[in-house]
């Protein structure tokens, strides 16, 4: 009995699973059903199927997003066919008369070069083909013709002419905000690239001199740190990939604390604690670096004593938290928002607000720096970094120099 | 058996698990130190991880009770447990961690780009994630009784509670030394006693015929029925009882039973002389899950034994808790090596359960009639040596047990808690986390409550199955044909895994009852649900030649390529 019953609950699991997906997906319509007049129901409507519409097409003009969009934008216009093109070829045909667009194609030329809209009929061998009748309107991003949405039906109908070139001009508006997310994404990967190469002049600076100092008295130690200097700049000019491992990462941190230890010797305390299972966890590239640099410039500034900078990494099942932590002259936090805001500019190296810019930019809004500090109480920054996030893989293999 | 001895075992397993997992990390106050502190983890150290998670209550205790049950028959477990990884070392391994994916909703989605493949990838998941803890939990729960004498229920709300604990308070800190503790002291806690007990057992002359067909008691011994029981005989039976057969109360009478089932009521003594043969049984009617099985085992053995080789072998490649151990691995050459060292590791460990399974048929063959027979690992210390040495033996083996079921708990509620708080609950935070947490213990827990006796290698061999059919067709597909689609892949893994889920269902129903052809079909479902599953994938992929992802070539060569070739392919 008891093995019945558990069985059945085995086999109900996945059928209420189901039907709580379904719920869910048809559950929004019909909320709004119960609300208003029929004419305010009707509205509700054509807004809720015009932002089901919104999300593919904001990813640009193409034949995926034509295809998932397609259907919404017909019941949209409640047409028996409609078609979306760009320049050269049909990128989706939703409904009846699939067999139109070569036609469309040739007939489209005019209105592509021209960005007027167009009425025409069309001209059918098949004796009871539904489609009869075609509207053009043109899909225009910044005043350039992009392609055209194309409603057909069985006969002329102003009331679709002027339907469909609103949609299109509604259509249009979609593909201008997806242009301007394209530039945007462009605007912050090209602020990454002019990032990447940007590592402290100051630090470079400071780093020679101090070799230059050990040169004559320990010319053994000189070497050394020419070495850690030259695989610091190594790493930091590397040019591949947008990625590194946390494993290389560290590393870097690791030479570059070498070279601000010369500097100041006993002052500087680091302790690291690493959890072994995220050193392969991808992140973008130099982004805690500036963290320990800023870590260091806070803990020493101002202060004649030892100050102590803590680097852990932890394992956080599906995610890595790293913790940078530092015992200094710590910030006051209204200011500090003010920098992220980017109201005020840093005094000094690379800010946390570019890291923090980047971070949000590869792994969403969540994902931002936390910075818990106060003035005179140290800074302690975490930051949580996906283990797998699509699109974010580290070049090269771990572990080279 | 004494339990004084069990119980500070048990609780030292408890109390080291957590302080290595609080205090096995590596920390570096100086330069020199730094590259210890950043070494990433090794093949063999991770290899003993992955071992260490995967060696479940299924391995330490039921393959012994099914060696014991049903003889010699019952060591393709071992072997299908072990082969497994050889499918996953050729055919997945290094591409695996080359996708950089952590878990198997993350490789759907770097493969497939597909939100959709992905939800559904993360509800095998936890599907195949709450099929395997069931038996942990039971498991965990007969050792206790068995130990202490305490509610079947208990051992599995203390593990359950002890796990969700330790998961939910933000995990083990240095999960891979916990869990390669794990792995060595399963081993000692299996191997040291084995030692001991192959000596007994050459000190008592070395008798030979364990495989033989039935078991015969070697001694006079006395058994206590605890649940009703219903005995199949072949030839007739003498047998001491002291208590109810078909419905005859007896008193310390020697009663002669003809050929043919005889029910035994619950409470009931029965004493058989030596070299009697166990009689088969099969438990109450209304009970009918794990004979009605092992039935159907003995009239298709053939079938039922490819059953089982199909889904063991091409299962392991889909379960959550190993998949997220390769992310360990710093590329994918050493994912490959890591699974070599896995192959000798648990190869090594699965010689043991056999000897025990032997062991147990010459020295404690009743366990099948008391429905313990998973059992059999933890008495035959105590059986065969006896004193305070076979005491301490046993609690060592209770100490690994409780290993067992620990680790390959936490590996499971880790993964499982980790899709439900990403793909399932709504949205994300560490509160969700510990939400998803207590979700992914509290159905298997309820649900080990509801099915009262099903073997624990069994049930382990149905989570298999499940896996074998959804996930094994994504993995493989997805790493080595490059047609795969998006409605390929989720139509694949709803046909084979749904139908092999249902089967399961169906067959944990007690549906339907009695045997016969379409019985084996659906307790052993991998043989068909497989090949189906494949099958599917690929029919609706060549469907669907349009929805072929955009970045497909570019996608298989990061899998593929070594990663050394890698930053010279990309720009």
């Amino acid at each position: 009995m008891s093995g019945f019953l558990a069985g059945l609950v085995v086999a109900v699991l996945p059928l209420l699973a189901a039907g709580f997906w379904l719920g869910r997906r048809t559950a929004r319509p019909q909320h709004l059903g119960g609300l208003g007049t029929p004419v305010e129901h009707a509205t509700f409507q054509t807004l809720h199927t015009a932002s089901l519409a919104t999300p593919p097409l904001r990813a640009g003009l193409t034949e995926e997003t034509a295809r998932k969009s397609a259907r919404k934008l017909r019941s949209l216009l409640g047409t028996d066919a409609l078609c979306l093109t760009d320049l050269t070829d049909v990128l989706v045909w939703d409904g009846a008369g699939a067999h139109h667009r070569t036609e469309i194609m040739e007939r489209l030329a005019g209105p592509l070069e021209t960005g007027r809209g167009e009425a025409f009929p069309l001209v059918c061998d098949t004796p009871d083909c539904a489609v009869r009748w075609a509207v053009v309107a043109p899909l225009t991003v910044d005043d350039r013709v992009h392609g055209a949405l194309v409603a057909c039906a069985p006969k002329e109908s102003a009331v679709l002419v002027r339907a469909a070139g609103e949609v299109a001009r509604w259509v249009s508006v979609q593909l201008e905000l997806a242009d301007l997310d394209q530039s945007r994404t462009r605007l912050i990967e090209a602020e990454i690239k002019a990032l990447r190469a940007q590592i402290s002049p100051h630090f470079i600076f400071n780093s020679l001199a101090v070799i230059a100092s050990f040169v004559r008295t320990d010319p053994e130690r000189a070497r050394e740190l020419l070495l850690e200097f030259a695989d610091f700049t190594r790493y930091s000019f590397r040019r591949h990939g947008d990625f590194t491992t946390l494993a290389d990462e560290l590393h870097a941190i690791d030479h570059y604390l070498a070279l601000v230890r010369a500097r100041f010797g006993d002052r500087l305390a680091v302790t690291l604690q690493i959890a072994p299972e995220v050193l392969p966890v991808a992140l973008p590239f130099l982004c805690l670096q500036p963290l320990v640099e800023n870590a260091v410039k806070h803990g020493l500034e101002g202060k004649t004593d030892r100050c102590h900078i803590r680097i852990s990494a932890q394992d956080e099942g599906a995610e890595a938290l790293v913790v940078i932590e530092d015992d200094g002259a710590g910030m006051d936090p209204g200011l500090l928002r003010r920098i992220l805001a980017r109201e005020v500019s840093p005094s000094g190296g690379i800010g946390l607000s570019n890291v923090d810019d980047r971070l949000r930019q590869v792994y969403g809004d969540d994902h931002g720096l936390v910075i818990e500090t106060a003035a005179g109480a140290g800074m302690k920054i975490t930051v949580r970094l996906p283990k797998y996030q699509p699109g974010v893989h580290s070049a090269g293999r771990i572990g080279r120099g | 058996m004494n339990s004084g001895y069990a119980v500070p075992a048990v609780a030292l397993v408890l109390v080291s698990t957590v302080l290595v997992g609080a205090f096995g990390l590596r920390i570096s106050r100086t330069t020199s130190d730094f590259y210890v502190a950043s070494r990433t983890v090794g093949p063999r150290l991770n290899a003993a991880a992955i071992s260490g998670e995967y060696l479940s209550a299924a391995s330490f205790l039921g393959i012994a009770g099914l060696v014991l049950v049903q003889g010699a028959d019952m060591l393709w477990y071992p072997v299908g447990y072990t082969a497994g990884y050889l499918v996953l070392l050729l055919f997945v391994a290094a591409p695996l961690r080359r996708s950089g994916a952590y878990t198997l909703p993350d490789f759907a989605e770097a493969r497939l780009a597909s939100q959709a493949v992905r939800r559904l990838a993360g509800a095998f998941v936890v599907g195949v994630g709450w099929l395997y803890l069931l038996p942990q939990l039971q498991g965990a729960g007969l050792t206790l009784t068995v130990l202490t004498g305490a509610p079947d229920w208990l051992g599995g709300v203390i593990v359950a509670v002890v796990v969700t604990a330790i998961v939910a308070a933000g995990g083990m800190r240095s999960i891979t030394f916990v869990q390669a503790f794990q792995y060595w002291l399963k081993l000692t806690a299996l191997l040291v006693p084995a030692l001991f007990l192959v000596l007994a057992w050459q000190g008592d002359g070395a008798p030979g015929r364990a495989f033989d067909e039935p078991a015969a008691f070697r001694e006079q011994r006395s058994v206590r029925v605890q649940d009703p029981l219903a005995l199949r005989l072949d030839r007739p039976l003498t047998v001491t009882v002291d208590g109810t057969v078909d419905g005859r109360a007896h008193d310390h009478a020697a009663v002669r039973l003809e050929p043919g089932t005889h029910r035994i009521a619950a409470g009931t003594h029965l004493t058989f002389a030596a070299g009697t043969p166990v009689p088969a049984a099969g438990h109450g009617a209304d009970d009918a899950l794990s004979p009605s099985r092992a039935e159907s085992r003995t009239e298709r053995p053939l079938y039922a034994t490819y059953g089982l080789i199909l889904a063991t072998f091409f299962g392991t490649m889909g379960l959550p808790h190993v998949v997220v151990r390769f992310y360990t691995s710093p590329h994918g050459v050493a994912a490959r090596r890591t699974t070599v060292a896995v192959l000798a590791l648990i190869g090594a460990f699965y010689l043991l359960p056999p000897v025990y399974g032997a062991l147990g048929r010459l020295y404690a063959p009743e366990l099948t009639l008391t429905g313990d027979a998973d059992a059999a690992v933890l008495l035959l210390p105590g059986r065969m040596i006896g004193g305070v040495g076979g005491d301490l033996l046993g609690a060592l083996v209770a100490g690994g047990a409780f290993a067992a079921f620990l680790s390959t708990a936490s590996g499971l509620t880790m993964a499982v808690a980790g899709v439900l708080t990403q793909d399932v609950l709504p949205s994300r935070g560490v509160r969700h986390f510990r939400l998803g947490t207590v979700l992914a213990m509290a159905v298997p827990l309820a649900a080990s409550a509801l099915v009262g006796g099903l073997p624990v290698a069994d049930a382990v061999g149905l989570a298999f199955a499940v896996s074998a059919s959804s996930f094994c067709p994504l993995l493989v597909l997805g790493i080595w044909w490059r047609r795969l689609t998006p409605p390929g892949a989720a139509a694949g893994m709803l046909v084979g895994g749904g139908s092999a889920l249902l089967a399961v269902a169906a067959t944990m129903a007690g549906f339907p009852g009695g045997g016969g052809a379409l019985h084996a079909l659906l307790a052993w479902p991998a043989l068909w649900s497989v090949p189906l599953g494949f099958l599917t994938m690929i029919l609706v992929s060549l469907a669907t030649p349009g929805r072929v992802p955009a970045g497909t070539a570019a996608i298989l060569a990061r899998f593929h390529l070594p990663e050394e070739l890698r930053s010279e392919v990309t720009p």
